[in-house]
């Protein structure tokens, strides 16, 4: 019996799978574990170099075909998901962002042009995505945006303010959802376009190790082929957020995950009254319910994997596993920090930087509110989404 | 258009817990976590380098049980071209000499052969012969512990460092290389990579397949055997001097009687 590996989830991945975790394993440990720390604390991030062995690796678009994309399997992506979020929720809230997000939303609702153009640059970390959906005064009511785009002969211009936008200081390229005369559109927009601004957002106490900005488009002017061809609506975007959420409920297993193998050592090795904490009976308790929680979330994770491979998840079971895998993880990293006292609180041990970070996973993409109610209308098909 | 051998052996992680069994003193090969020895990525990264630079082809030659194809497919997965692995129960306890007539005759399975690239020693055995060995057995010259290779036509020019210096080396390939942790830092295997090796040709021969007697292999019939094992002792604690003001002085009288400095 594995301590790590409880129900010994691991033997029921294919062999390259196991290989895709064992790449991000041996690279995180080699390239991210040493630094994350000092990133949270300085709130800084090293993008671009980060983005260039992201991209090496092939984790960037990994489970995409075409374009420079490796085209694995979804389960291999959540296992690398799973992986990163064990180091950090920033380092996978920079894959999930470059990937699930932006190179997603060009993927699929991109011309192929678009696709072209950006996708294979992204891929290799040459080029770096943002997603712009959120705004100030428009967070789980998206249809709420005020971020309009209007005609003007053939070109597009577009005004607005996107908020809480994850490397929207260091992109390249900026996918944009903007109101039209025919629904919600969504528009490419390179960076460097005039009108286009990013402020970094600035004093956050969770996701440190990650850029957070706002975005500023004061009539920012684009080509008519800058918009995204065919989709109109809020599907576009709810699209791209449902595969950020997929690699959400695998990557919250990771951070459980090292949260209850730090408290575990420590708890193996402080002692107090003469014996290690182990070896008494309220720390036991913990430690069962830490290791209940870490793997039956792993446990959904691939379930819900094994359904996305198969073309069968449906977007309620992703909420599931959204709700239930990030609470899970909050749940085990309070615990765990409990269980290393005083150590806890410091940034020398991983848990209290994870607990601080699953307080903002567990209300971007999707806030834990929004995702109960989508599970209740679809166990009742009675939606509760608005008052009156 | 080098035509390359890499040679790979799988083996306890040096992360994990590394034991003999207690039935046969052979490795005990369920107790660890199996990896890829990291000296063979390195060896893996020199054919690449070598490979990229001009023309060639990989080839992984691996003597191992069944699961030694995870250590193959992260070989593959860096970029080789194609694997030869060579599994069978009688293999089980060789010794070196039985493992270097096992290779010797994989390799004589591989067609114009111009570079067989080796670790230096392995992480669990440490008994670093099995190069010279080969080199023996096949008639190529060896350069041994090389920190830096460059082929050039037909000849192959090396460094090679131990303790002593470093020797500037020359040989007509086809040529035996080993090579030490500074030869290169090897690169991880990108997802594409992995995603390609499941597709790339391993080959699967017994000992029979290469013409090899089986009582010329295994542990019965290795030319020395291990009586018993035992863990190396603990330290013990170290000598304790207090400091009345001269405890500087007490330090370096000490390293002196260690003749360290």
């Amino acid at each position: 019996m594995d301590p790590r590996d409880f129900l010994g989830i691991d033997a029921s991945l294919s062999a390259e799978e196991r290989d895709i975790r064992d790449a991000v394993r041996e690279y995180a440990r080699a390239e991210l574990q040493p630094h994350v720390a000092d990133w949270y604390e300085t709130a800084t991030l090293p993008a671009r170099e980060l983005a260039k062995g992201f991209g090496r690796l092939g984790v960037l678009g990994m489970h995409l075909e075409g374009y420079g994309c490796a085209g694995t399997s979804a389960v291999a992506y959540g296992i690398a998901c799973r992986e990163l979020e064990a180091v950090d929720s920033g380092l996978r809230s920079f894959v999930s962002v470059q990937g699930s997000l932006a190179m997603y939303a060009i993927h699929t609702w991109g011309s192929e042009e678009q696709r072209e153009r950006w996708l294979p640059r992204m891929a290799a970390g040459e080029a770096l995505g943002c997603f712009g959906l959120t705004e100030p005064d428009a967070g789980s009511d998206p249809a709420s945006m005020r971020t309009r785009a209007r005609r003007d002969g053939s070109d597009w211009v577009l005004d607005g303010t996107k908020m809480w936008i994850t490397n929207g200081t260091v992109a390249d390229v900026a996918v944009v959802w903007a109101q039209t005369d025919e629904g919600v559109r969504g528009f490419v927009v390179p960076t460097d376009t005039p009108g286009f601004a990013a402020n970094e957002v600035k004093r956050k106490l969770s996701l440190r190790a990650s850029l957070t900005a706002e975005l500023v488009l004061d009539g920012v002017r684009l080509p008519a082929d800058a918009v995204f061809p065919e989709v109109r609506g809020l599907r576009g975007p709810l699209s791209c957020l449902n595969e950020a959420r997929f690699g959400i409920l695998f990557g919250t297993v990771g951070a459980a995950r090292a949260c209850y193998e730090a408290a575990l050592e420590y708890v193996l090795s402080r002692e107090q009254f003469g014996h290690p904490l182990a070896a008494y009976q309220l720390t036991q308790r913990k430690l069962a319910d830490l290791v209940v929680e870490v793997n039956r979330a792993g446990l959904l994770a691939l379930h819900l994997g094994r359904l996305k491979d198969e073309g069968s998840l449906h977007h309620s079971q992703v909420s599931f596993g959204k709700l239930a895998n990030v609470r899970a993880a909050l749940d085990v990293a309070r615990t765990a920090r409990s269980l290393l006292g005083a150590n806890g609180i410091s940034l020398e041990y991983p848990v209290m930087r994870h607990m601080a970070n699953l307080e903002t996973v567990l209300t971007y993409e999707g806030t834990e509110e929004m995702h109960a109610l989508s599970l209740g209308q679809a166990v009742t098909g009675i939606p509760a989404f608005r008052v009156g | 258009m080098t035509n390359i051998v890499v040679l790979v052996k799988q083996v306890p992680d040096t992360y994990s817990e590394r034991k003999l069994s207690e039935s046969d003193h052979t490795l005990d090969r369920e107790s660890a976590d199996a990896v890829i020895d990291e000296i063979n990525e390195r060896s893996v990264e020199e054919a690449l380098k070598i490979k990229e630079a001009g023309e060639g082809e990989v080839t992984v030659l691996c003597v191992g049980p069944d699961r030694a194809t995870d250590a193959i497919r992260k070989a593959l997965s860096m970029g080789a071209d194609k694997a030869i692995h060579v599994s069978d129960e009688s293999l089980h306890g060789s010794d070196m000499l039985a493992t270097a007539k096992v290779l010797a005759a994989a390799i004589g399975k591989v067609e114009g052969v111009d570079l067989v690239i080796a670790g230096n020693e392995a992480s669990d055995g440490r008994g670093g012969a099995v190069p010279a060995m080969l080199a023996e057995l096949l008639g190529l010259p060896q350069l041994t512990h090389v920190r830096q290779l460059t082929v050039e036509g037909g000849s192959v020019k090396a460094d090679r460092e131990t303790e002593e210096g470093i020797t500037h080396l020359e040989a007509n390939l086809p040529a035996i290389v080993s090579v030490t942790e500074k030869i290169n830092e090897p690169r991880y295997p990108s997802f594409k990579g992995i995603m390609a090796a499941k597709k790339k040709p391993v080959e699967t021969l017994t000992v029979a397949d290469l013409g090899v007697d089986s009582g010329e292999v295994g542990l019965g019939n290795a030319w020395s055997t291990v009586l018993e094992a035992s863990p190396k002792p603990p330290r013990t604690a170290g000598e304790r001097v207090e400091d009345d003001g001269d405890g500087g002085t007490k330090v370096a009288e000490y390293l002196v009687a260690q003749k360290l400095i």
